[in-house]
């Protein structure tokens, strides 16, 4: 782990229990030994379908999902803490340095709290704060770097539209002063006419604010622009991973592929040129054997349907869960 | 192309606490039979409330302007939709002739009942065929839209589907009556982008081999350029710019379709810095004067935009745009070069 690293997790692995009695000790694993190392000041991406479990990865680095296995590390030069173990005033002071934006602006927001109460609630509740006074300038000079201005402050949320709505969200999740922020789909939700400006906003934050993002996204052309490394999910396992530019230059996971040719293409003279997933991604609970992916995959043989491929990493930072990913490097560009 | 539905200045608002709310504005299109529109716009455009006032499906108080006209042409027949006003007399544009396929499928089919009755009842209601037959046909039209074990399928509630089957189911039971004209409201916004794929390929297929008309919203362009064979693109309740699908993305007229293209993320140049369109679509209650979209353009030319309302313009015969810079008058034209 070198000194630059925010976040480590090693074969984290959330589980949970879903068991039907007593006895039964059925545990469904939404991230199965999943291993990351996030940059400090870094835009780190993270895609892959519903049920990937992606969401559940980011919640359990900001303890808010239980961590069942592996180990997970916060350093960020004043403290450093072990994830797995964290409690009492140390999770505390934790949540003043790691925080959430959620995807949907419009349940995330209080309809009976005025935005500046909004935007003051977590220092309130950290007691970060010692005056009224005191509260107000912060929470001015961060709605003033959202682009909020303080007229805005005094309205309630349902007189915005929901580019304002999410640059409120931003503005309370940065009121504490995090460094560490988790965007779950934080522009899934927004018009694409909208969705530039906040994706924009975030990335000027930033870099003026010296954050680190983990950005979790299904959308792989916003991934594409505003990540700097992207990780690649599937049922809950880690398929790829490495610096944005490299993984859309070549991607070597054969999910990774089929996720860039499902995108609709704006030219309406490529129909149908794109390589189709069949299937659909299968109940963690009912996982495949060997290769999660192998019941999709075009290009599977029968040592994936009976042995799990490892992580391997051939050492240019493009790690990559694969059987045949060398194979099929030569044999087809189609991506 | 025969047309198969024609809107004429289709105006519409809605009666709130705060006042008439113009949600569609003198918005007029034509569909021909066979023909793949796509409506485009962000939410709060009036793409939706346009959709549905050809089913009469928007809540009591919806106003129509009396300008309105909504003629649905079926089988020799012209129905002039929105004087029907007996349920019975809806029954041709709810589910009849024209069927509609939402956003979310889990909160379209009724939790309670399994998809097979529902399918059922609805065949039975339009049809009048036997139960048996309806079964029948409804199983067939499951395993059509490449759902596997129809026969088990049919007996399921919705719950037990995943998300890409509920939404074929929906478009299964839409199909299955057989209708002129579908809309399809967002289908595959709710979806991954794998199943999204697979979803439009079936609809691509559905239409060759049933030969119907499809309205498809959705304010993803993509989605648009690989299913539509033409375009509109509406902005706060007025359609802005109509045209073929090739004409309108590789060569768009009005600064608000220029504006949604540069907007999306592009693969081919990653360093290109994302360009939105500036400032806050306006709350419905303020209205701007004169063209609804000066607030937010780039390309504004002066004292025009914000006075008068842009009249429609055919920049070519089949391609239309709402935007001063396309104005007829010479002088206007000359200010913009």
């Amino acid at each position: 782990m070198s000194s630059e690293t925010l976040i480590s997790a090693k074969d984290l692995t959330v589980g949970y229990n879903v068991g039907k009695g007593f006895f039964d000790r059925t545990v469904l694993k939404a991230v199965n030994e999943v291993s990351v190392e996030i940059k400090r000041g870094s835009f780190f991406g993270l895609v892959g379908e519903s049920g990937s479990g992606k969401t559940t990865f980011g919640r359990a680095l900001l303890k808010a999902a239980p961590i069942t296995g592996g180990a997970a590390t916060f350093t960020d030069g004043q403290v450093s803490y072990n994830l797995a173990t964290l409690a009492g005033d140390e999770l505390k002071d934790y949540r003043k340095r790691a925080q959430l934006i959620f995807q949907d602006p419009y349940a995330a927001l209080s309809p009976r709290m005025t935005v500046r109460d909004i935007i003051a609630e977590p220092l309130e509740v950290m007691k970060l704060t010692k005056t009224r006074e005191e509260t107000d300038a912060r929470v001015r000079e961060i709605a003033a770097k959202c682009r909020l201005n303080l007229e805005h402050l005094r309205r309630f949320p349902h007189a915005f539209s929901g580019g304002q709505r999410q640059r409120i969200s931003i503005a309370r999740a940065l009121v504490s002063g995090p460094k560490f922020i988790v965007a779950d789909e934080s522009v899934a939700a927004l018009d694409v006419s909208i969705q530039a400006d906040v994706l924009n906003l975030l990335k000027q934050l930033q870099k003026d604010l010296g954050l680190t993002f983990l950005f979790i996204s299904h959308d792989l052309s916003v991934v594409a622009h505003t990540c700097d490394h992207v990780a690649v999910m599937y049922l809950g396992r880690l398929v790829e991973s490495a610096p944005t530019r490299q993984l859309f230059a070549a991607p070597r996971h054969p999910y990774t592929k089929a996720l860039f040719s499902a995108i609709p293409s704006l030219d309406p003279d490529d129909r149908g040129s794109a390589q189709k997933l069949v299937g659909e991604i299968p109940s963690p609970l009912n996982q495949p054997s060997g290769c999660k992916f192998h019941t999709r995959c075009p290009n599977a043989i029968d040592k994936c349907r009976t042995i799990e491929p490892t992580l391997e990493n051939p050492g240019d930072g493009h790690a990559v869960s694969c059987h045949r990913w060398r194979e099929l490097l030569g044999a087809e560009t189609t991506a | 192309m025969t047309s198969l539905i024609d809107v004429e200045n289709l105006t519409l608002s809605f009666r709130t606490d705060e006042g008439l709310v113009t949600a569609v504005d003198d918005v007029s299109f034509s569909l021909g039979k066979g023909e793949v529109m796509g409506l485009v716009g962000e939410s709060g455009s009036g793409k939706s409330v346009t959709a549905k006032a050809l089913m009469q499906l928007n809540p009591g108080n919806a106003v129509y302007d009396p300008r309105s006209k909504i003629t649905l042409h079926d089988e020799g027949r012209e129905v002039d939709v929105l004087s029907l006003r007996k349920s019975a007399e809806l029954k041709i544009v709810r589910g009849g002739a024209i069927s509609m396929i939402f956003q979310e499928p889990m909160a379209s089919f009724a939790p309670a009942i399994t998809i097979g009755n529902q399918m059922v009842e609805q065949l039975q209601i339009h049809t009048g065929m036997t139960k048996a037959k309806a079964k029948e046909i409804s199983i067939e039209m499951l395993d059509r839209v490449g759902i596997s074990d129809p026969s088990k399928r049919f007996d399921q509630y919705v719950f037990e589907l995943s998300g890409g089957m509920r939404q074929r189911a929906m478009i299964a039971m839409a199909l299955s009556t057989n209708p002129k004209l579908l809309i399809a409201d967002e289908p595959t916004t709710a979806l991954d982008v794998t199943i999204q794929a697979q979803v439009i390929d079936l609809m691509k297929d559905l239409v060759n081999e049933f030969h119907m008309g499809i309205i498809f919203i959705t304010h993803d362009l993509g989605v648009i350029a690989q299913t539509a064979d033409k375009v509109c693109v509406m902005y706060l309740g007025r359609i802005v710019e109509e045209g073929p699908v090739r004409e309108v993305i590789r060569n768009p007229k009005h600064p608000y379709t220029r504006g949604l293209i540069a907007a999306l993320p592009r693969f081919d140049d990653l360093d290109a810095p994302l360009t939105p369109v500036p400032g806050d679509i306006p709350s419905p209650l303020e209205r701007p004067t004169g063209c609804v979209f000066h607030t937010r353009c780039r390309e504004i030319i002066g004292d025009v935009c914000k006075r008068d309302l842009p009249e429609n313009r055919w920049v070519d015969p089949s391609h239309r745009v709402a935007c001063h810079l396309h104005a007829k008058t010479p002088a206007q034209t000359e200010a913009v070069r």
